[in-house]
């Protein structure tokens, strides 16, 4: 495989954590309560770390002619590889607790079947990263649980995030030619595959949260191909700013 | 990053390593964590390799560089590396850690063979530090840092951190 199409499709793993990442620092100071909050805050510091550990592998592989640094806040937007989902405003915390669900329900799969790669370095990762990802779904099912079967007005605002987020999962399956290359060289995961069991994971969930499974057939997709939508060039002028404005600056 | 499987620490090395604590929880030392998985010396320089608790654990870069200064106190020049697997678990915690943890306040986590329905707040048999009941109930999965959880305790009504369980 072509070191270009590993860094590649290694990108279109961390933008996801990288990103999602980001949304969830935005809630800093601004949860809830002090609980979610704190909780929120965790889950980013989490996914922030994870994407290090990728990135850190993409600079390596680049020769180290790029650093983590660069990755994370010198790309311009179509050259980020994230899903739509995860760019998705907080709104309000329905939809902060949707967006993570639709979205840990996702990567668990996709990490457990990663820890079985060919690559050393990303089954490590993976390996590392489930343990984690494991505790973001509980917490994540737990709210849609709680906020589905709690009051009028909880059920309500988490059924309008389901029902707005919805169309953003199928492009979590979706197979991108650097997916297709990683996955024939027994380094990546066929994403396709996860489709089945994830909806599975995902009404269930829904269900017993008293809430309605949407029925969308319609779905959006381009940020795996790097089309974007709206929210990502003030989600990045806000990462980027500090980098952007002091080059080279170092904590 | 490299995979260490077994732990290999040059005896000699200990009673440098044992001086630096973990900075977020300062009773614990790195080894009694069980955080450091390699250490020699490799001509005249000590190469020590450790593995975060979490991957964006922010102490990481510190217990790095005191490790750096632990040597350096003793003219010795020393090299930290990061490596990811295996991962670490709550069970690479010596005995003489979870004792440490339960006098500073911070219930230890679970042992290898505990129920995993107690995790899930199903079962009650997490002790209060503070008053040793098993009345407790979570508050919430997650805590002051990324490796513990928000517990209180139903019998002395105190809050207490209790360190998660990782397998």
């Amino acid at each position: 495989m072509e070191k270009e199409n590993l860094i590649q499709y290694i990108y279109g793993i961390a933008d996801n954590a990288l990103i999602l990442g980001q949304r969830l620092s935005e809630l800093c100071g601004h949860g809830p309560n002090l609980e979610t909050d704190i909780a929120c805050t965790n889950i980013a510091l989490d996914l922030l770390g994870q994407t290090r550990s990728y990135y850190q592998y993409a600079a390596k592989l680049a020769g180290e002619k790029v650093s983590e640094d660069d990755i994370a806040f010198l790309r311009t937007e179509r050259q980020y590889k994230n899903v739509l989902l995860v760019e998705q405003p907080n709104n309000h915390f329905g939809y902060v607790i949707t967006r993570q669900f639709f979205y840990d329900a996702f990567h668990l799969l996709l990490l457990q079947e990663l820890q079985n790669s060919s690559d050393e370095t990303l089954s490590a990762i993976a390996k590392k990263a489930i343990k984690e990802v494991s505790y973001h779904q509980r917490f994540s099912s737990d709210w849609i649980k709680r906020l589905g079967d709690g009051t009028e007005v909880s059920r309500q605002k988490i059924q309008e995030a389901v029902n707005d987020l919805w169309k953003f999962t199928d492009e979590l399956f979706q197979l991108t030619e650097d997916d297709k290359n990683a996955v024939e060289l027994g380094i990546g995961v066929d994403v396709s595959l996860l489709k089945e069991k994830y909806y599975q994971i995902v009404k269930e969930t829904l269900e017993e949260a008293t809430l309605i499974v949407p029925e969308l057939k319609w779905f959006r997709k381009g940020g795996k191909e790097g089309i974007h939508s709206e929210h990502m060039g003030y989600l990045l002028s806000d990462l980027q700013y500090m980098q952007r404005t002091y080059p080279n600056m170092k904590w | 990053m490299t995979i260490e499987l077994e732990q290999h620490i040059d005896p000699k090395l200990y009673s440098i390593l044992e001086k630096v604590s973990d900075p977020e929880i300062p009773v614990l030392s790195i080894m009694d964590m069980g955080v450091v998985r390699y250490a020699q010396v490799i001509d005249n320089v000590v190469q020590v390799k450790i593995t975060p608790t979490y991957s964006g654990c922010p102490a990481m870069d510190v217990i790095g560089d005191d490790i750096i200064n632990a040597f350096k106190k003793e003219n010795i020049e020393a090299k930290v590396s990061l490596i990811l697997s295996p991962a670490w678990t709550t069970d690479w915690i010596t005995p003489r850690g979870r004792v440490a943890l339960e006098q500073y306040g911070i219930a230890a986590p679970l042992e290898e063979n505990a129920d995993k329905e107690a995790l899930l707040g199903n079962k009650k048999i997490i002790k209060c530090p503070q008053c040793g009941s098993t009345d407790t109930k979570m508050i919430s999965q997650f805590g002051s840092t990324a490796c513990k959880a928000l517990f209180q305790c139903e019998s002395c009504l105190e809050p207490f951190d209790y360190f998660k369980c990782l397998k």
